[in-house]
């Protein structure tokens, strides 16, 4: 895939921190993501990349510094601009899997109630198969997400992300729970998806063969200042900000030697 | 032979063990009572089934000599509906409450800590209040049960909403919902069968405020007649409406669970 090269970036952070209370979490970043890019953030507990991810969704705001979405500050509430999928507990228990998947689509077109009927749901239920049988669900559209795999629920959480056609998709440790060989089957959905819905991805993961795998570019969060008499002195940043060329799972020394702290 | 905590009964015998406690009350009363009875024909405190079945007969198959009504059946549509208005009421309620509370925090803390409060005012100890400022009909009796069971609803299905994971909520955003939309279409859909559950829960109290108001002031219902022939020491009618009521609170039960095991199927294969 040919990145698209935009004049501006789609995310900007301009020197951001994030404390809660005398705990700094991140400091001092300044990043800039293009759109189209695949994004995959590693590193320790607690170093900050979930806190970076719940910033873009917009349920934390930067302590100080700026997070700006198309060079305007990132919306401080979730919106139908930024998809998520969760590790767990991302999908709706109460909903079948096609109702999960059209349940944006009744938000849109049904602002008071959220929900449609005849024919005006029967034009949302196609669409919504065309994108199940996308991620391989058209034998389960009206299973319940407790008769589901874990993979499959997490095939549902991405089709459900994915119908508001969100610009931004963030993906918090979305395959961690997953078999290995589940796993390598939602790399290769994620990579398709990606490639077909022209995505920006943020992926936080903890493995950094996943990592190098799917990502176009990878960052590493880590405190660059350490004072071990008080830990929670000092944020983290991006150590390392890597452009993913080669597709391969083949790792560089010095991210070898991180991958030991981690 | 295997630890007691391993030994799993069989079905049969489970329906078998299940049984016989039933049995032997039935039996221990039919001999006590015989043994009474033979002594003296005219006691009143443990009276044979041929007597209970008697007097349920005149009570639910004669019009009575003074009304011309049918006490047992009066009694139990005068009760029922008391019971389930002030169910009825006390449920949308505390829905409603409960909801609000857990969903919108700007909502919980103005309202929370008065319906805690709320929750623990002893009910029975508002009855006459609610006789002085309802009277003393069905209004002060449903009222009763609604002050006794809506807060404990109410604060149940606060923490069922509570217990809705933050990320299905954000979840809901991203996909554009709006407050009304996530309240219509998570929070509601998620939290009635556990309404249905907290109302199985409180029923049992809900029984409990309306016998009471019903044997303090009324003028018929099963929890007033009981209390009305205890005078007499009428056993042979006390007992078998302490059976009807234990059956008809069985049946309301039951139909509960039916349903909402029928509604909501996923809550039940345990999703939650």
């Amino acid at each position: 895939m040919t990145a698209v090269i935009q004049a501006t970036p789609l995310i900007t952070a301009k020197n951001l921190w994030k404390k809660y209370g005398n705990n700094v979490v991140l400091e001092r970043m300044n990043i800039s993501v293009n759109a189209g890019e695949f994004i995959t953030m590693v590193g320790t507990s607690g170093c900050g990349k979930s806190t970076f991810l719940k910033m873009l969704l917009g349920m934390e705001e930067p302590t100080s510094g700026e997070l700006l979405l198309d060079e305007k500050p990132i919306p401080n509430e979730p919106d139908q601009s930024r998809g998520i999928v969760f590790q767990q507990y991302s999908v709706f228990p109460h909903l079948t899997v096609l109702e999960n998947v059209i349940l944006a689509r009744e938000f849109e077109h049904s602002p008071l109630i959220g929900k449609l009927f005849g024919g005006r749901k029967q034009k949302v239920v196609d669409e919504a198969k065309a994108l199940l049988d996308s991620v391989g669900l058209t034998p389960a559209i009206n299973k319940y997400p407790h008769e589901l795999s874990g993979g499959m629920k997490q095939r549902l959480a991405i089709a459900q992300a994915l119908i508001r056609q969100p610009r931004i998709l963030l993906l918090d440790e979305p395959f961690g729970a997953l078999d290995p060989g589940i796993r390598a089957d939602m790399h290769e959905l994620i990579l398709k998806l990606w490639r077909e819905h022209k995505l920006t991805v943020f992926m936080v993961t903890h493995d950094l063969s996943e990592g190098f795998y799917l990502g176009t570019r990878l960052w590493v969060f880590d405190k660059l200042r350490r004072d071990p008499h008080s830990p929670e002195a000092y944020g983290a940043n991006i150590t390392y900000d890597l452009p993913v060329t080669r597709k391969t799972t083949e790792i560089p020394a010095e991210i070898k030697a991180a991958e030991i702290a981690l | 032979m295997k630890r007691l905590i391993n030994l799993t009964p069989s079905k049969p015998v489970r329906w078998l063990l299940g049984i016989l406690p039933f049995a032997l009350i039935i039996l221990i009363y039919i001999v006590a009572s015989d043994a009474r009875l033979l002594e003296n024909a005219t006691d009143k405190l443990l009276p044979s089934f041929g007597q209970m079945g008697e007097t349920l007969h005149s009570y639910a198959l004669e019009p009575s000599k003074r009304t011309g009504e049918y006490l047992f059946w009066v009694d139990t549509y005068s009760s029922l509906k008391r019971l389930l208005l002030g169910i009825t009421i006390a449920a949308l309620l505390g829905f409603t409450f409960g909801l609000l509370t857990g969903a919108i925090p700007v909502f919980h803390a103005p309202v929370s800590p008065l319906v805690t409060v709320i929750s623990l005012v002893p009910p029975m100890a508002l009855l006459p209040i609610l006789f002085i400022v309802f009277g003393l009909d069905e209004l002060s009796k449903v009222a009763l049960i609604v002050i006794g069971v809506a807060p404990c609803i109410a604060r149940d299905i606060q923490r069922s909403a509570g217990e809705i994971p933050q990320e299905q909520i954000i979840k809901a955003q991203t996909l554009g919902a709006s407050s009304l939309q996530v309240l219509l279409r998570v929070y509601i859909p998620q939290l009635s069968p556990r309404l249905i559950g907290s109302i199985r829960l409180t029923l049992g109290s809900g029984w409990l405020f309306l016998i009471a108001a019903e044997a303090i002031a009324s003028t018929d219902g099963l929890g007033y007649r009981i209390f009305l022939v205890r005078r007499y020491m009428s056993m042979d009618v006390i007992l078998p409406y302490v059976a009807w009521i234990t059956l008809l609170a069985f049946i309301i039960d039951w139909l509960l669970l039916k349903t909402s095991q029928k509604c909501f199927t996923w809550h039940h294969q345990g999703a939650h």
